[in-house]
């Protein structure tokens, strides 16, 4: 066997690419249902139910399905600018302590309006602030971002637990170590009641919709398409490359800072170092799997939050640990990276 | 000359809409050279490429020594003798030289390599062939020309009887493309059979035994080299008759671009060593030297990408300090970068984004691209270039470096600038390309611009220059008159002697 790079890239393979790889990848994870013991097909709509099946079910996919589109969008926009940032995690919390910590001690008492917009701005500065050091190592020393974003997300998550075990600590928590909450007023509204689904949900698709145009349609979006398709070329033809890294960095560290804010101001109203369950590292998986189009991620991440919903509840009506979830996400990752090779490349005779 | 030692009968080969080797028969005898003439897509590559099995052929058939050679199997090419230099080498940078001529040439299962055998063989075809090298240089530290070398000694390790050089003198300077020929023809004076790929009439008249002409996937006409002229085979190869540009004589105007003292240090090392020359409105001025001599940095300067360390520039009479690209843009001077596929496009971009990129402040307002002006931009410069294979939202990467080139030179010379920095602006072009875009540059040299041409090829500089400044070890000698001035006293300008040289 052997490849071909083809000539033409076609519109409908890249479409179908990764509809063909969440099948593939659902196939793969149905051998492993049924080396579970358990009957495939049963699982697959116990999984579907779980997620979609009734109105709780819905909104509770779609509540984790706001900050993965955020982290997707963080990643998306820098790896298009080959900007690799793998810090969303603690670029996260770090937007997250930054909203709690500012309703709990400074902006608590300001009515909605004005609070909710200067918490999410909060988060979004305090997002964009961790991702500019290494990026400033970077265009100072060329010193690699994949290692220092990756190893920040352990510094962030341990000052942000060292905030909440101390002058950030609620007191009314009974020892536990979770941050003061949110006013009351700092929360987002929610969408449908007696749900979890919040109005977080609209400024992550109404982002999705914003950044999609500045990467399509402005200077800004084209130069930074063209510094991560070939900076050589793209500092010939006079895009300054360091400024256009900076406002690439100050986009994604910021989404990423929101994500946090999102979801400790829709969901949990407090802080704790269980707020996030990787969506940080999940975005990439996220962005990958859109083919780092902005609209796809909005799709990516409701797959991948419903995968994990379901199989939440699939697992609790059959004996199949929920495991099955991250190697179903995982899976799905690999059959999209040799779905976009074959949206380049094809199989020669 | 009698033994037929390689045989290709009746290849064919389809890619998609495409058929590149339309039913092409090729013999080669022991101890001759074989030039395989065509231009840029005219299944050359292909052809060798299944030659040394990496495609299959669709039908047809190879034999080495009268016995077949299995198709689509580089291994069972490589046993039967036949070694590839590719365009792009296949070595590690990392390795040293035996290192790389020895890999693959032993078992994985042996427990350690035989390097002084290894070294003892090496040493051994380097003295037979000529082809001196140091074993122990790391490869990535050795010029492109001394890569090649290592490339063909890898062959010649593997005990190739065919050699397939595929366009060999693409990366290499004149004295060193010389040198190459010398050596191939000593290799096939001690039994080897040559095929080279080329599309330089001068080198294939110069070096091969017989020219076998590809154009459009078929096999056009064999020559032997005593039987055919040069234009005989240009002809041939492009289809019709094809007349590069004639430089007519014409006063030059006043000075647009005065560059005194000017050195640019980068890395601790005097890349450019206090240049001075005048740039006239309405000439071409060549500047001409062997690759590396500083020619990368001169037009980095001049086209903002790098800040000179000391130096005067004057732009149209008036002193100017650092130069950044929009400033250099919008002061209307056109710039060809040396390398364009690496430096001039961005080959995942549509053709039109990398027709404005560089002034995407013209075509935008208020932050927001202008599609609709800059499609039409870019449909002008197809239009008025001749840019063939794409429309104005095909990818760019799709086009032929000729076609590619001609953007370029479009998205520049539409705007008539003033001032143009041309650095190699044919390199690698096919003869019909070249000619057009000599033709352009003369155009634009006839309209009023000042033309900087920086380029290696003495051909190129004899024919579109009116004054000749060599660059060596980045200084610039004292210009010349085209007029009056031998390829000879060039060529010794080249190597850094210009004390008799007439300034002008």
């Amino acid at each position: 066997m052997r490849f071909e790079r083809r000539a033409h890239r076609s519109t409908v393979l890249v479409v179908i690419a990764p509809v063909i790889a969440v099948a593939a990848a659902l196939a793969l994870a149905g051998v492993l249902i049924a080396l579970a013991g358990s009957p495939v097909l049963t699982a697959y709509e116990r999984i579907l139910t779980g997620a979609f099946g009734s109105r709780l079910a819905a909104t509770e996919t779609l509540t984790r399905a706001v900050p993965l589109i955020l982290t997707g969008l963080a990643a998306a926009v820098a790896f298009r600018a080959r900007l690799w940032n793998i810090g969303a995690e603690g670029q996260l919390y770090l937007g997250a302590i930054a909203a709690a910590a500012l309703s709990a001690e400074l902006a608590g008492g300001l009515p909605s309006i004005l609070q909710i917009p200067i918490l999410l701005v909060a988060a979004a500065l305090a997002g964009m602030a961790l991702l500019l050091i290494p990026l400033w190592l970077r265009l100072r020393f060329s010193v690699d971002e994949v290692v220092t974003t990756l190893l920040l997300n352990f510094v962030a998550i341990l000052f942000v637990s060292m905030l909440i075990d101390g002058v950030l600590k609620d007191p009314m928590a009974f020892g536990w170590p979770q941050s003061k909450p949110i006013d009351e007023d700092g929360m987002l509204p929610k969408l449908i009641p007696r749900s979890r689904l919040h109005a977080g949900l609209l400024l992550a698709l109404a982002l999705a919709v914003v950044v999609h145009f500045v990467q399509s349609r402005t200077v800004f979006g084209t130069r930074s398409r063209a510094a991560g398709l070939n900076a050589t070329a793209a500092v010939f033809a006079g895009v300054p490359l360091g400024r256009t890294l900076v406002q690439v960095a100050m986009i994604s560290g910021g989404l990423a800072g929101l994500a946090g804010a999102v979801e400790v101001m829709g969901v949990t109203s407090y802080v704790t170092t269980e707020l996030s369950p990787g969506y940080g590292y999940s975005g990439i998986v996220v962005a990958m799997l859109a083919n780092l189009h902005p609209i796809g991620v909005v799709l990516a991440a409701i797959f991948t939050a419903a995968m994990f919903v379901g199989a939440d509840a699939m697992s609790r009506s059959m004996a199949i640990p929920t495991y099955i979830a991250d190697v179903t996400v995982a899976l799905s990752l690999l059959a999209m990276l040799v779905a976009i090779f074959f949206t380049q490349y094809r199989i020669a005779r | 000359m009698s033994e037929t030692l390689l045989e290709i009968a009746n290849v064919s080969k389809r890619f998609g809409a495409t058929l590149a080797n339309d039913d092409i028969s090729l013999s080669l005898a022991k101890g001759e050279i074989v030039a395989l003439l065509g231009e840029n897509g005219a299944g050359k590559t292909t052809l060798m490429n299944i030659l040394f099995g990496h495609y299959q052929p669709d039908s047809g058939h190879i034999r080495v020594m009268g016995k077949d050679l299995p198709p689509g199997r580089p291994l069972a090419a490589i046993r039967a003798g036949i070694g590839m230099v590719h365009q792009h080498f296949s070595l590690a940078p990392n390795l040293t030289v035996l290192e790389n001529v020895m890999t693959g040439t032993e078992s994985l299962w042996r427990p350690v390599s035989d390097a002084a055998t290894g070294r003892r063989r090496l040493m051994e075809l380097s003295r037979r062939f000529g082809l001196e090298t140091d074993p122990d240089a790391r490869l990535g530290d050795l010029s492109v020309g001394e890569q090649q070398r290592v490339e063909v000694l890898k062959s010649l390790y593997n005990h190739a009887r065919v050699l397939i050089l595929d366009e060999p003198t693409a990366v290499l300077t004149t004295i060193e493309a010389e040198h190459l020929f010398a050596t191939l023809r000593d290799m096939a004076r001690q039994g080897l059979s040559l095929i080279f790929i080329s599309h330089k009439l001068d080198e294939v008249m110069a070096t091969a035994d017989r020219i076998v002409v590809l154009r459009g996937g078929r096999k056009v006409a064999e020559r032997l080299r005593g039987g055919t002229t040069k234009a005989e085979l240009a002809e041939l190869m492009v289809g019709r008759a094809v007349h590069r540009p004639e430089r007519k004589m014409s006063p030059p105007g006043e000075v647009v671009l005065e560059a005194r003292g000017v050195t640019l240090r980068r890395g601790g090392v005097d890349r450019l060593k206090a240049v001075d020359f005048d740039l006239h409105a309405g000439e071409v001025l060549g500047i001409i030297g062997v690759a590396g001599n500083g020619q990368t940095s001169l037009s980095a300067v001049l086209s903002g990408t790098a800040r000179r360390t000391t130096g005067e520039l004057r732009l149209f009479g008036a002193a100017v300090g650092d130069l950044s690209v929009p400033e250099v843009v919008d002061a209307g001077i056109g710039r060809i970068p040396e390398d364009r596929n690496h430096e001039g496009v961005i080959g995942e971009m549509p053709l039109w984004e990398n027709a404005v990129l560089e002034r995407l402040s013209r075509f935008s307002r208020g932050g927001l691209v202008d599609r609709r002006a800059a499609i039409a931009f870019a449909q002008r410069i197809i239009d008025g270039f001749d840019v063939r294979g794409g429309t104005p939202l095909s990818r760019t990467r799709l086009l032929s470096g000729g076609n590619i080139q001609k953007l370029i030179l479009g998205r520049n010379l539409i705007e008539h600038p003033r001032i143009l920095i041309a650095a190699q602006p044919a390199r690698g072009l096919d003869e019909g390309a070249v000619a057009a875009v000599h033709g352009r540059i003369l155009a634009a040299r006839n309209a009023g611009a000042a033309v900087l041409l920086i380029s290696e090829d003495l051909d190129e500089v004899m024919a579109l220059a009116d004054r000749i400044q060599a660059i060596v070890g980045g200084r610039l000698s004292p210009p010349v008159a085209r007029e009056t001035t031998e390829r000879g006293q060039l060529g010794l300008m080249m190597a850094g002697e210009w004390e008799g040289a007439h300034a002008v």
